[in-house]
C-alpha cells in the first residue's frame, strides 16, 4: 500500500464543510415543516375526502413512492426551468424534496389516523366538539403521537437522501464536496470526511427528534411509555 | 422523440434491471447473515451487527457509492468499473436493511417453538434450519418484496458518483440533447412505475394473505 492519505488537505476547507452542513440541514427542516402539513392534508382527504379527491391523492402517493427520488428532481427541476421559469436552485430543490417527503408522510399519518379507534370519534361527538376540534385534538393529535417514531426515521432518511440534489446543482453538504475534489483531489478522503459527517449529523437529527417529540407528545411521557 | 432515444431509454431500464438483481441477490446473502448475527446470542456477534447496520443506515448512498468506487484503488487494487462498485455499494446498503428485517421476523416466530426445539433436543443450527426459518421465511416475503421497490429505486443513484449508465442516467443524457425534461423525466418516471408498482401491490397483497388471522 503506497497511498498516503491526506485528510488535512480536505479538512482545511472545513467552513465550505460547515456551510453544507447548513445547508442540508435548512434543506431538511423545510421539507420536514412543509412535508409535514401535505402529509396530514393529504391523509385527512384520503380518509375522509370526496371520491375524486381520495383518488387523486393516492395516485400522488403511489406515483411518488414507486419512482426514484432523483427522476422526480430531474422531473420537476429541469421541467419548471424548461417552462422558463428561473426558480432559486434552493427553492427547487425544497419543492422536489417537499413533494417528494408529503407522500411517504401521507401513508404513515393515514396509518396513524386509521388506528385512532372509533370510541374516540364517538366520543368527540357526544362532547360537542366541532369538526376542527375533533380533527385537531381527537384524530391528528393522538395520530402523529402514534406513528411519531416511524415519521421521525422517514426524516433521518429524507435528510440523507437530500444529498441526492446536489445532482441538480444544490451546494449542500455533498454538492460542496464536489468543488473540493475538484480543487484537491482527494476523492477517497472526501467521501470518508462526508461518511463521518452524515454519520453524525443521523444522530444529532435524530436526537433532536426524540427531544421535540418529548417537547410535543408530554401525555404519553407521564404515562412512561417510551417514544 | 426518435427510435434512437427510445431505444436509449430501454437500454437504461435493462441496466437498471440487471443491478438491482445483481443488489438483490448479493444484498440478500450478506442481508442473511447479518440477520442471523444480529439474533446470535453471542454479545460480540450481535453488537458487531448492530454496529455495522447502524452504519450503514446513517450514511447517504450516494457516499457509500464514492467510498467503494474510490476505495478499492487506494487499497492497491484496480479501480472498480461502475456495475461491480455500484453492486458492491448497492449491497452493503441493502444488506443492512434487510439484515434488520429480515432479523426481525426472526424475532417474530413464537417465543414457545424456539422452547419447543429446544427441549426436543436440537442443537442451535438444527433449530435453525428445521424450525425457525421456515417460519420466519414466511413473515419475511411480503416486507423483502417491499424492500425490492427500494432497491430499484436506489439503482438510479448509480448513475451518480460512479456513473453507471442505467435509467436515469440515459435519461439524462438525452436530456441534454433535446431539452424536454417534462418528456424523457416523465418516460422514465413511468418505466420505474412499471417495475415498482407491481411489487408494491404484490407486497400487499401477500401481507394481506399472511394476515388472514387477524382480519
Amino acid at each position: 500500500m503506497t497511498y498516503n492519505f491526506d485528510f488535512g488537505a480536505v479538512l482545511a476547507y472545513w467552513p465550505l464543510l460547515l456551510e453544507g452542513v447548513w445547508t442540508t440541514l435548512r434543506l431538511t427542516l423545510f421539507a420536514t415543516v412543509f412535508g409535514i402539513l401535505i402529509g396530514a392534508f393529504c391523509a385527512i382527504t384520503r380518509t375522509d375526502g370526496p371520491a375524486g379527491a381520495r383518488w387523486v391523492v393516492s395516485l400522488y402517493v403511489e406515483f411518488i413512492r414507486n419512482t426514484p427520488l432523483l427522476v422526480q428532481s430531474y422531473f420537476l427541476i429541469f421541467g419548471i426551468a424548461s417552462m422558463g421559469i428561473r426558480l432559486p436552485i434552493l427553492l427547487g430543490a425544497t419543492l422536489a424534496l417537499t413533494v417528494n417527503i408529503g407522500a411517504y408522510t401521507t401513508e404513515i399519518v393515514r396509518a396513524g389516523i386509521e388506528s385512532i379507534h372509533r370510541g374516540q370519534l364517538e366520543a368527540a361527538t357526544c362532547l360537542g366538539l366541532s369538526r376542527t376540534q375533533t380533527y385537531l385534538h381527537v384524530i391528528i393529535r393522538p395520530a402523529l403521537e402514534r406513528v411519531y417514531p416511524a415519521l421521525s426515521s422517514q426524516y433521518v432518511l429524507l435528510m440523507l437522501a437530500s444529498s441526492i440534489v446536489s445532482s441538480v446543482g444544490v451546494e449542500e453538504l455533498f454538492g460542496i464536496s464536489n468543488r473540493i475534489q475538484s480543487e484537491t483531489y482527494r476523492n477517497f478522503e472526501i467521501f470518508v470526511v462526508l461518511g463521518i459527517i452524515y454519520l453524525l449529523l443521523a444522530v444529532v437529527v435524530r436526537a433532536g427528534f426524540t427531544l421535540l417529540g418529548l417537547a410535543m407528545f408530554p401525555r404519553r411521557r407521564r404515562l412512561g411509555t417510551p417514544l | 422523440m426518435n427510435s434512437a432515444y427510445t431505444f436509449s431509454l430501454l437500454q437504461g431500464l435493462w441496466a437498471t434491471v440487471v443491478l438491482s438483481m445483481l443488489t438483490f441477490l448479493f444484498g440478500g446473502l450478506v442481508g442473511f447473515i447479518v440477520g442471523l448475527a444480529r439474533t446470535s446470542p453471542t454479545w460480540v456477534i450481535s453488537r458487531g451487527a448492530a454496529a455495522y447496520i447502524e452504519i450503514m443506515q446513517g450514511l447517504p448512498l450516494l457516499v457509500l457509492m464514492g467510498l467503494c468506487f474510490y476505495g478499492p484503488s487506494i487499497l492497491g487494487y484496480d479501480s472498480l468499473s461502475p456495475l461491480p462498485a455500484a453492486t458492491f455499494a448497492l449491497t452493503l446498503y441493502s444488506s443492512a436493511y434487510l439484515g434488520e428485517i429480515w432479523r426481525g421476523c426472526i424475532r417474530a416466530v413464537a417465543r414457545p417453538q424456539w422452547e419447543a426445539a429446544e427441549c426436543l433436543g436440537l442443537n442451535r443450527w438444527q433449530r435453525m434450519r428445521a424450525v425457525i426459518l421456515p417460519q420466519a421465511l414466511r413473515i419475511a416475503i411480503p416486507p423483502t418484496v417491499g424492500f425490492m421497490v427500494q432497491i430499484v429505486k436506489n439503482t438510479s443513484i448509480a448513475s451518480l458518483v460512479v456513473g453507471y449508465a442505467e435509467l436515469s442516467y440515459n435519461a439524462k443524457i438525452i436530456n441534454n440533447a433535446t431539452f424536454e425534461p417534462f418528456l424523457y423525466f416523465g418516460i422514465a418516471a413511468l418505466m420505474y412505475f412499471a417495475i415498482c408498482y407491481p411489487l408494491s401491490v404484490q407486497s400487499r397483497a401477500l401481507e394481506r394473505k399472511l394476515n388472514v388471522a387477524n382480519r
